[in-house]
Order: structure tokens, then sequence, then C-alpha cells
């Protein structure tokens, strides 16, 4: 399994990047998740609205939830989030946010 | 014997960088997987480009996009007689259906789909032969839309992408 190392901790990832196990990721780890896939840092607030509802939803329901999905359980517009997250907000969100891609296609 | 027409290498495959995804009919069966298409390219980081003709202009009609309804007659998908599908208010019956299966899913309706689609960063745009066609004038056509447009011009922003046509 490949592994990646992020604020100076070694973790597993998937091919593509993606975290195999979400409670390996700690909140150090999120800004240089984000340099390396081109989020814009530093993250912002709104970013990490974005951040902490990815997890939640994750641990509460077993998958990211997808951009339809963010912007009715947060206050953050889909136009926002691509310019939070430019290349694709789910994706990205998630892969800042240390879980698996969401699963979904709306 | 020795094969004399080796098969030629595996391409390498490069990701889809750009889709520019054509709505040529105004069922609802012919509406929705182009707008999922469009919806998914941009949400994997995909540049999108809808461009809607013939029929699939209803989609971006203000008077219309929220009376789009399947094709009850020739849809053998619909698994019924096709003289069923000529009562009248079948399509009706049908879209009904369908729509309640659509919020179910918690989709969004047409509407709402193209606006969020707006959203996502992807161009809208209408088609000026299907405008000039049916007589429709700008102000007929959503307020989300990028602009009208020729063939020529969406073969320009097309280019080095990928077309799909529904």
């Amino acid at each position: 399994m490949p592994t990646k190392t992020f604020a100076g901790t070694s973790v597993d990832v998937n091919d593509e990047g993606f975290f195999e196990d979400p409670t390996q990721w700690t909140k150090e780890m999120a800004p240089e998740i984000a340099d390396e896939y081109g989020v814009p840092t530093p993250l912002t607030d709104r970013a990490w609205v974005v951040i902490d509802l990815m997890r939640s939803e994750y641990f509460d329901k077993g998958t990211g939830p997808t951009v339809r999905k963010i912007s009715k359980l947060s206050d953050v517009t889909t136009k926002e989030l691509f310019v939070l997250f430019p290349k694709g907000p789910a994706k990205l969100a998630a892969m800042v946010a240390g879980i698996p891609k969401p699963k979904g296609c709306i | 014997m020795t094969d004399s027409h080796p098969l030629p290498p595996a391409p390498i495959a490069a990701p889809i960088e750009k889709v520019s995804i054509i709505v040529s009919k105004g069922s609802l069966e012919g509406i929705y997987p182009a707008l999922i298409m469009a919806n998914g390219a941009r949400n994997e980081g995909i540049e999108a480009n809808l461009f809607f003709t013939f029929f699939g202009m209803d989609a971006i009609h203000k008077g219309r996009q929220d009376h789009i309804k399947v094709a009850a007659v020739g849809n053998p998908g619909l698994h019924m007689p096709t003289i069923a599908g000529v009562i009248p208010g079948a399509s009706a019956l049908i879209t009904k259906y369908m729509e309640k299966q659509i919020e179910k899913q918690d989709f969004p309706d047409i509407h709402e789909f193209v606006e969020m689609i707006h959203d996502t960063g992807a161009g809208v745009y209408a088609c000026l032969a299907s405008v000039d066609l049916f007589g429709m004038e700008r102000e007929d056509l959503i307020d989300d839309l990028d602009g009208i447009i020729t063939v020529g011009d969406f073969y320009a922003m097309a280019a080095g992408g990928q077309i799909i046509f529904t």
C-alpha cells in the first residue's frame, strides 16, 4: 500500500492519494495536503467549514458528501466551493480532510 | 505460424480535460443524462460546456424547463405496450412517477440542475440556428445562459476536448 508523509507522519493512501484510514489524519496535515493537490492555501475559515463537514459526514454516513450535498448541508454555495477547491470540490475537500473519495453522481 | 499482424501497442490513456455536451432532445430522459454528465465532469475538475439545440432548448427555456416530460411513445425502456403510451395523460402520469423518484433520490429538478451546473463554472450555451428556427428571443431563455452561439463558435470552444451528443 502506498504511503505519504504529511506533518512528519507517514499515512496509508490509495493509488489516487486518498487516505485509507481517516483516523490517521490530523489537522496539521491539511495545509500540506492542500499544497500538494493545488488547493489554495492558507486554508481559510470557509475552507475549514467544508473540511470539518467532510469528516463529520464521513464518520456519520460512511461516505463524504458530494458538491450538491455540501452546499445543502452548509452555507457554502456551489460557486464558493469551486473557489475554495477549484479542481473538483468534493474530491479535493475529501483529500484535504483525509477521507476516501465521496461516492455519488450528483 | 508467425503472426504477421501483431496488435498495435495499447495507447496510453490521457485523462479527459474538457467535454462539450450537446443536448438535442427535449424529453426528461434526453436532458437528465446530459446534465448529470456535465455536472459530474465539473466535480472531477474537468472543464465542461453544455450546448442546447433543437428540442433540447426546452431545458433552458424559462416557460418550458419546468414542464419537461418523459416520452411515452416509442420508448421501449418503459416496458409497456406502445399503444398505452398514446392514451391521453400517459406521458404526464409517467413523468409524475419519474419526478417523484427523482425527488426521492434528492436529485435536483431541471431548473435547479442547470443553475447549479452554471454555478460550477460550466458554460451554458444556446444554438443560434434553433433560436431562429423556433422564433425565440433572448428573454425567453434562462438568465444563466452564457450566450447564443453558432455551430462554428461551438466547435472553436470544444477544440481540444471530447464532444458528447445526446
